[in-house]
């Protein structure tokens, strides 16, 4: 395979965005519907050409590529190189973003159809996949870092697609605002280990840094590198933009939380594994954070209404899953209970397993909230119901997906949290009852989210049941393609070929451990049903028992309250702030001020010998006359 | 003859301080005038010592003729002569002023080493300053012609200045 | 004792810091106008005592008195012009009272 196609598969949707932004949206403005077009050639060839590579990754020994690298720049003695990894996880990502990409542009066409930034949407998508693209294939922690902020700087664009609503500039401006937080910290340690270790190469910094830093070190420039992970896939603190990030175009939502963004920060982790797996403290910290973000945000998606929301505190949860069974593996591997050359590939293998899998089923969750959109023309499962009949389509493809992330058995979803939930296990038990808990959540809010919206009777007030409609062909048509894939993803070879474990089809039903997961979701599910269909139980009475609980999760645990009036406003605005106002205000006004009024007083005092008496000036003149003639005398 | 005109000097000297004194001290304005006229005079015969004949002669034209009756109109013109001529706040200044200059200048004079030549001039001066004057090669000419132009200009000006508007 | 250079330039130097003095002390303007004119009748009187005793066969130092003196005579003219100008608009020709110039 020449070298060429890797750089093609990235540079691609980059001529994409730069046809649609130069050629198309100047020009052809008439014609919008050419710039999806020209964004599913370049995404489709590029998943052709991520297929290829992939094979090529799978025929190769060790499943890794040699590519050539070129020096970009050299300053002094520093020399920086561009290159490209291909390797097994980097080979799996592209599949995972071209294929998810792809499937979502196509949708947009139908979803999008009609909106005045059509050509403007499809630009954004073309540099929003090329960043992720781009981040995926750097083999070096510069290039990653340039992609990753492309990567949130189109998120940001996305978000704020309708920026003329003030809701979705806001929430364009708290996700960059957020993530950047993060993005911080993950510079710092760029720069740190940079210092450390002159090199920005990934597979140099697995041997360089843990045998260059001192413990302490490696464990902060670790955290440094997961603060940028945090920020970037919403785990808690940082995890409050992911919900208001809904103001953006529906397709935008599916992208974010499947392929691109969040996925970002769950395979930066994945690519630095040999680093973090090197310090016990900076493996367990992400172990800790992905299996409290996993349950905490399952929590707030028991209670909310409007169904976007719903989902994406569904994907924090499952990006906290992906965390930990990451941090799991990891903790195994810097506790030397596992061999580091299997953990290191097995740890992978475990967190980006999930990270495929829920990106099928979490983009269809995602297109069919925004087919249900486009039929009921709200978000709010309040004013749903009763929908199956009308969207048999969405319907179906919608409860796939919902029994994939519930992990039922044999969906995709299924096999991968397992592996998590195994790995949990045998590593962190507290952690793994937490897992088990989202398990039973998880089950519950979606099938909530499933019987509140198609089943019952229709409840919208905006129009009549007769007016609801399927979607057209081409958006239904890549749902139920990615509802296949939700099926059968988790029967892809995709683990072994990180190099982690290969489970059989049947011999997954003998584990104990299995079974117990499985009843949990049965029983969030059948919860579900006992309250929101067949209403056993009634909704309103259970909120009122836990009025305190249901209070704290649909505030969303006041965190945003938190961040807004305490941090941003008492510390930041009333602290930080006001004390730049205060410097601006008395110390560098001060001395621009001071400069002037002492100008001026000086020249209220020094005018006072501005007599206008002509022989007070002449007597002026003389006396300095003689102080002149009385140096020459003096300094003769 | 030497010592004639040591006399002459001393004498004309004693008047010339006296006169200027009577000038700036006196509080009459009009007889300020007059011993300014005095002044010129006497420095006349100042003229007369050093052998410039012809200046001691312009001197008297001048001076004592057209700018002593000038500044005599002037007085006249602004009626002044009543409130007379008292002296201004910078006295006491002026003075101190007036002193260590004095004392600066005697200072000079008295430890420069004077370079003079024995040669006395031929009188009297009158061709030879004309001859300077308008000499080709070193002559004033083209400074004389500007003073004139300057006399012209400031002719013009005091007529603009003092017309009526 | 004879009458040497120094003689004239201390005479010279006198009569200078008398006008001098009266320049700066003296109200009326019309009396600090007489007061320049002693202090260019004693510049008048170095330059001769220097064309006498230093230069005697140049007469540049006589031809300089008498550039001094058509300059003299036209700031008097033009100086007594501005003196009868100020006089008739503000009806004094008292220097401190003169102060248009003032903060």
């Amino acid at each position: 395979m020449p070298p060429e196609v890797a750089l093609a598969i990235f540079l691609l949707p980059f001529l994409s965005f730069v046809v649609i932004a130069f050629v198309i949206r100047p020009f052809l403005n008439n014609r919008p519907q050419l710039s999806g077009y020209v964004t599913i050639a370049s995404i489709g060839i590029s998943l052709l050409l991520s297929l290829w590579v992939l094979v090529e990754v799978i025929k190769s020994p060790g499943h890794e590529l040699s590519m050539p690298d070129y020096q970009w720049l050299a300053i002094g003695d520093t020399a920086i190189h561009i290159g490209v990894t291909l390797d097994a996880l980097a080979a799996v990502m592209l599949i995972v973003v071209t294929s998810v990409s792809l499937l979502v542009q196509v949708y947009s066409q139908g979803y999008m159809r009609g909106d005045p930034g059509y050509p403007r949407y499809f630009a954004f998508m073309s540099l929003f996949t090329c960043s992720m693209l781009g981040l995926v294939l750097a083999d070096n922690l510069l290039f990653l870092y340039l992609f990753w902020e492309g990567v949130g700087l189109c998120s940001y664009l996305l978000i704020g697609f309708w920026f003329h609503k003030p809701e979705a500039a806001r929430a364009a401006t708290k996700a960059f605002v957020v993530t950047r937080l993060g993005d911080f910290g993950f510079l710092a340690a760029i720069l740190f280990l940079y210092a450390k270790t002159g090199t920005f190469d990934i597979a140099e910094l697995y041997v360089l840094a843990p045998a260059l830093l001192s413990a302490t070190a490696l464990t902060w420039a670790a955290i440094g590198v997961f603060s940028g992970a945090v920020g970037k896939s919403a785990q808690f603190p940082l995890h409050t933009w992911l919900p208001d990030a809904m103001e953006g175009p529906t397709p935008v939502s599916a992208l974010i939380h499947a392929a691109t963004m969040v996925a970002a920060g769950v395979y930066l982790v994945a690519r630095m594994f040999p680093v973090f797996a090197s310090s016990t403290e900076a493996i367990t910290t992400v172990a800790i954070i992905g299996g409290f973000t996993a349950i905490f945000a399952a929590s707030m998606g028991l209670v909310m209404n409007d169904i976007k929301r719903v989902l994406a505190y569904s994907t924090i949860s499952q990006l906290g899953y992906m965390m930990l069974g990451l941090g799991a593996v990891g903790v195994a591997v810097a506790g030397g209970v596992l061999e580091p050359e299997h953990g290191l590939m097995l740890g992978v293998a475990v967190g980006i397993f999930h990270l495929f899998n829920h990106a099928f089923f979490k983009a269809l969750l995602f297109l069919g909230a925004g087919s249900v959109n486009h039929a009921t023309g709200t978000f709010d499962m309040r004013e749903m119901g009763g929908l199956r009949k009308a969207m048999p389509w969405t319907y179906l493809t919608f409860l796939i997906a919902s029994l994939s992330i519930a992990g039922i058995w044999p969906l995709s979803g299924f096999w991968s949290k397992e592996g998590i939930l195994a790995h949990a296990w045998e590593s962190t038990p507290i952690l793994f009852y937490l897992a088990m808990i989202t398990v039973f959540m998880t089950a519950f809010y979606m099938f909530r989210v499933v019987f509140l919206t198609f089943g019952g009777e229709y409840r919208g007030q905006s129009e009549g049941s007769h007016g609801l409609h399927e979607s057209p062909l081409v958006m239904i048509a890549p749902m139920v393609l990615l509802a296949i894939l939700s099926v059968v993803s988790g029967w892809l070879p995709i683990s072994e070929l990180l190099g982690g474990e290969s489970h059989s089809f049947f011999g997954a039903l003998a584990s104990p451990l299995a079974w117990a997961s499985l009843i949990l979701a049965g029983l969030g599910i059948l919860l579900a049903y006992a309250i929101y269909s067949k209403k056993w139980l009634s909704a309103e009475s259970l909120r009122q028992r836990f009025a305190p609980l249901y209070t704290l999760f649909s505030r969303k645990y006041w965190l945003d309250e938190l961040y807004e009036s305490v941090f941003v406003v008492r510390i930041l605005i009333d602290g930080l702030f006001a004390a730049f106002h205060w410097f601006d205000d008395r110390v560098v006004d001060g001395v621009v001020n001071g400069v002037a009024g002492g100008t001026v007083a000086a020249g209220r005092g020094i005018r006072r010998a501005q007599t206008g008496q002509l022989q007070a000036y002449g007597l002026a003149i003389f006396i300095g006359i003689l102080v002149i003639v009385a140096c020459l005398f003096i300094f003769d | 003859m030497e010592m004639g005109i040591a006399i002459a000097f001393w004498v004309l000297a004693a008047v010339i301080i006296g006169a200027a004194l009577a000038v700036v001290l006196g509080r009459n304005i009009f007889r300020a005038a007059l011993f300014l006229v005095l002044c010129f005079f006497t420095i006349a015969g100042i003229f007369v010592i050093l052998s410039a004949d012809f200046l001691a002669g312009v001197q008297v034209l001048i001076y004592v003729g057209a700018i002593g009756v000038l500044i005599i109109f002037a007085i006249m013109l602004t009626r002044e002569t009543q409130r007379g001529s008292p002296s201004g706040r910078l006295r006491l200044p002026a003075l101190i002023a007036g002193l260590l200059f004095l004392a600066t200048m005697v200072f000079v004079i008295v430890s420069t080493d004077w370079q003079i030549v024995a040669e006395i001039p031929t009188e009297p001066t009158t061709s030879g300053i004309a001859q300077a004057l308008f000499s080709k090669e070193e002559g004033f000419v083209l400074p004389f012609e500007i003073a004139a132009a300057l006399l012209l200009a400031a002719i013009i000006g005091a007529i603009v200045l003092v017309r009526e508007k | 004792m004879a009458i040497a250079l120094e003689h004239f330039l201390i005479l010279s130097a006198i009569l200078f810091s008398i006008g001098l003095y009266g320049v700066l002390a003296k109200r009326n303007a019309v009396a600090i106008l007489m007061s320049i004119e002693l202090m260019l009748n004693a510049v008048n009187i170095a330059l001769v005592a220097f064309w006498r005793y230093v230069a005697p066969t140049l007469l540049t130092g006589q031809v300089f008195v008498i550039f001094i003196m058509v300059v003299a005579a036209a700031e008097v003219a033009v100086g007594l012009a501005i003196i009868i100008a100020i006089y008739r608009s503000r009806e004094t020709v008292d220097a401190e009272q003169i102060d248009l110039m003032k903060w």
